[in-house]
């Protein structure tokens, strides 16, 4: 074991896995040469050669495709999209052929695709370097998305994905990437050292696709978060004093409904936080499945903390950005109704 | 690896292209980029201006030179790197800085950032954030131009590792087939990113890069204000005449980081300095006007008046005040 940060977690799944599988390939923009714009894949060329790990023109649709036809002959390539803002010229090969390729060729062909992508707000990067774009693909039936919270699940599902036979998104919350960000922006930012989740283990380890993981447990309100919103969640629980169970979905698709159920079985009130837009987010689909499973138990309506309908602003991060003021305010709401 | 541009297109002698007046204005627009971008840069590190900041620092002659090949009417679109090409449009540096400190005297009212202003007024059509999504906007600009039967162009910027974007190429053939009067400009200063062009294309010569829909282009010496303006004038000439779209492959070299978080790990030290010292725009110009009889008395005034100029932008950008919360919710549709 040794302590790592998020950003390093995901350089050593990339390292072991290139190490342990020769199918592993790893490509896209300054990920060989330059290693990366956060470094996720800094010396991973050097150590195991340019044709491991290398460079891609600018050209997402293009490097999304490429990676779709390896992984159809049996490779299993991981390619990173240097910010998930810019996967939407790929959009259409992970909907129209990577989600479907298996469906259309009656199970003959498949692509074992991991697609890495940095997501999320409160880094001040606007419209194009801060959206949460996770719903565009759980809507899409054929994909797997993944999110971690730490350090230890970042690596763990990792190379769950990496192994995993369907394509998988795998959304990274970059504004954890250094340390565990709970939406308190007027304070100094932490590291992860120290901090729980990041004690990692240096060899091979999996943290199962579709497992959620209760961070808090608690008896007055359930709430459903992902990414860098399970560290707000936390921080809401505590300055607000409300007993809130706090789970961290680490996976949308597939998702950890018994865990979820459980919770909200027991605790009655519901709260569900995303950075993403509010309509139509992925909060709506858990929302529904609560409802769905849960409803004579519901004490109160569920409610939903979210960033705003709008493309994320230049100005106004931190009115955007769904802080701890906010979430407490909405486990306030589910508390009084 | 050689630096130097590689069989760039020099200028002809200097009267030819710009007289005396013309290259002393040419000179304190790029001054005035020059300036504008070294003031960024100190507000960005005074954390005043926070998130994305690409700055145009070594690049100023390939937009002020192409500026000076076209008119009022005719429109620019470029990249996230756009804080020069706003400059060059006549747009007012106040609103510029504004936007980048995100202030709502900002060109976009603080909403969208170094990276994304626009003036229907100076015909500046963005800042775009997403690499080589401006390209096609840029296709449908000059479309616009020939339904419309005006005489105008469009110039649309790009940089090196954008021109690997599949939609450019569609837009190229699309320019081509329906005789488009675009400009496209790749300003290839060599790296996109971290990654150098040597890494990311097959191309050795992107200037070639519209061969198969037959169209012409120049590789121009984008270090050279007069070079620049001599290839700008040709391809305008050509879209002009309703003859199509023109490639320019402007060979030109960044100073600063790709973003103000650079680790400037991919080239070295010693590279940027000769192209500071042998290939700078400014020096180049400079010499050129001392030797047309400009006076350092004159030259003086202009750095004066531009340094003024910076200053009124960058402190207008720190008193113009925040945008109001209820902004948050505008011009997401049609209002009303």
């Amino acid at each position: 074991m040794s302590e790592m940060s998020m950003i390093q977690a995901i350089h050593s799944a990339l390292d072991v896995m290139l190490g342990r599988d020769p199918n592993v390939l790893i490509f896209g923009e300054d990920v060989g040469y330059f290693g990366g714009v956060f470094r996720a894949t800094e010396g991973l060329q050097a150590k195991h050669g340019p044709t491991r790990c290398f460079d891609t023109p600018l050209s997402e649709g293009g490097i999304v495709a490429t990676a779709i036809g390896m992984g159809a002959y049996g490779l299993r390539p991981v390619v990173e999209i240097q910010f998930a803002d810019y996967i939407l010229p790929a959009y259409d090969q992970l909907v129209s052929e990577a989600a479907r390729l298996r469906y259309r060729s009656g199970g003959e062909f498949w692509a074992p695709i991991t697609v890495r992508a940095p997501y999320g707000g409160g880094i001040f990067g606007g419209q194009t370097h801060s959206a949460s774009p996770e719903a565009l693909f759980t809507h899409v039936a054929g994909l797997k998305t993944v999110i971690p919270a730490t350090p230890y699940d970042a690596k763990g599902l990792l190379i769950s994905a990496i192994e995993d036979d369907d394509p998988v998104i795998f959304l990274e919350p970059k504004r954890i990437y250094n340390g565990p960000f709970d939406g308190r922006h007027d304070q100094p930012a932490r590291p992860w050292t120290g901090q729980e989740g990041s004690e990692v283990p240096e060899d091979y380890y999996k943290v199962a696709l579709g497992s959620a993981a209760i961070r808090r447990q608690g008896r007055a309100v359930s709430v459903l978060a992902y990414g860098t919103m399970v560290h707000v969640a936390l921080r809401a629980a505590e300055e607000s004093g409300i007993d809130a169970e706090v789970i961290d979905l680490r996976s949308l698709v597939p998702l950890d409904i018994d865990t979820i159920t459980a919770s909200v079985n027991k605790t009655g009130r519901c709260v569900i936080v995303h950075e993403a837009t509010r309509y139509s987010g992925f909060g709506a689909e858990l929302s529904a499945l609560v409802q769905e499973r849960c409803f004579y138990r519901l004490e109160a309506p569920i409610t939903r903390v979210t960033g705003w309908d709008t493309p994320y602003p230049h100005a106004f991060e931190w009115d955007y950005f769904p802080g701890p003021q906010r979430v407490a305010e909405g486990l306030r709401r589910a508390l009084e109704a | 690896m050689a630096v130097s541009p590689e069989k760039p297109r020099k200028s002809r002698k200097t009267a030819e292209v710009m007289d005396r007046d013309e290259l002393l204005k040419a000179y304190s627009s790029m001054l005035l980029i020059r300036r504008f971008e070294e003031k960024a840069g100190q507000l960005y590190g005074m954390g005043l201006i926070a998130g994305f900041c690409h700055l145009y620092i070594g690049q100023e002659a390939v937009v002020v030179g192409m500026q000076h090949c076209i008119g009022e009417g005719d429109e620019v679109i470029t990249s996230y790197r756009d804080h020069g090409h706003m400059l060059a449009c006549d747009m007012d540096p106040k609103g510029v800085m504004a936007e980048l400190t995100g202030r709502s005297g900002g060109y976009s009212r603080g909403k969208g950032g170094s990276m994304h202003m626009f003036s229907k007024e100076k015909g500046f059509f963005g800042g775009h954030g997403i690499v080589g999504a401006q390209v096609s906007l840029g296709a449908g600009l000059a479309f616009s131009n020939w339904y419309r039967e005006n005489d105008r162009v469009s110039l649309t910027y790009f940089g090196e590792g954008a021109a690997n974007q599949g939609q450019v190429y569609e837009s190229f053939n699309l320019a081509n087939l329906m005789k488009l009067p675009a400009v496209f400009i790749i300003e290839n200063n060599r790296y996109a990113m971290g990654t150098s062009v040597e890494r990311a294309s097959a191309s050795r010569d992107l200037s070639l890069n519209g061969v198969p829909w037959g169209m012409p282009s120049l590789s121009v010496d984008g270090m050279d204000v007069l070079a620049v303006k001599e290839a700008g004038m040709e391809a305008v000439a050509h879209c002009r005449a309703g003859k199509g779209p023109f490639l320019l492959e402007m060979k030109t070299y960044r100073y600063r980081g790709h973003s103000m978080s650079d680790p400037a790990k991919y080239r070295t030290r010693e590279e940027v300095q000769r192209m500071r010292a042998e290939h700078d725009c400014l020096d180049s110009a400079k010499a050129k006007l001392v030797a047309l009889g400009v006076s350092e008395a004159e030259l003086k005034k202009i750095d004066d008046e531009v340094k003024l100029r910076v200053q009124e932008a960058a402190d207008f950008a720190q008193a113009s005040p925040e945008p109001d919360p209820s902004e948050l919710y505008t011009d997401v549709l049609v209002e009303g």
